[in-house]
């Protein structure tokens, strides 16, 4: 299995997949951090931490498998949906707690 | 280095755009506004999915960050930020 079938994998087989640097209890990297956090505020304790440090391959094929060149990456039912910064907006703006609960219900 | 000028140089031959501005002089960390009418009918990250597209290899190798604000045509027009 390839990388970018590992990856596409992950995606589908979990509701709620982020990629970042560090893990959710220990983040190596403030915009990682942040994104946990907005999960966190929204009641999402539960979902699948990618540890792109910890995995040479998966840091290097996630930049291509959604054409997105930076992480943390958000997936939602195999669907990117965005980086630290489309995350935070969509927060502020209440779409993001729609769309987990959409997305869990 | 690369410069806030090549960078957009970069953008407006990968993607039609109506207006293009970019910041950034430490030749790694940019931050563009982008206003194209390919953006139209498409959601935040298809958006900048366009812009990563267009910049292709660029983005892995030069580029170390990009913020990005995307507008559509009518979107911009309505915007107060001009």
């Amino acid at each position: 299995m390839n990388v970018q079938e590992k990856i596409r994998n992950q995606v589908t087989e979990n509701t709620i997949v982020l990629y970042m640097k560090g893990t959710p209890q220990s983040p190596q990297c403030g915009f990682s951090g942040a994104t946990v956090q907005l999960l966190n505020s929204c009641g999402v304790q539960n979902f699948t931490a990618v540890d792109v440090l910890a995995d040479p391959e998966i840091r290097d094929g996630i930049k291509t498998y959604s054409n997105w060149p930076t992480v943390p990456q958000l997936y939602v039912k195999g669907e990117l949906v965005g980086g630290a910064d489309i995350v935070r907006d969509m927060h502020q703006q209440g779409d993001l707690q729609k769309l987990l609960d959409s997305a869990r219900g | 280095m690369l410069t806030a000028n090549e960078l957009k140089d970069y953008i407006m031959h990968g993607l039609p755009c109506d207006h293009v501005e970019v910041l950034g002089d430490d030749g790694q960390h940019f931050e563009a506004l982008i206003v194209s009418p390919q953006f139209t009918g498409k959601n935040m990250v298809q958006q900048h999915q366009l812009v990563y597209l267009a910049l292709g290899d660029r983005m892995r190798s030069e580029i170390h960050a990009l913020a990005m604000r995307t507008f559509t045509p009518d979107a911009w027009a309505q915007s107060a930020i001009k």
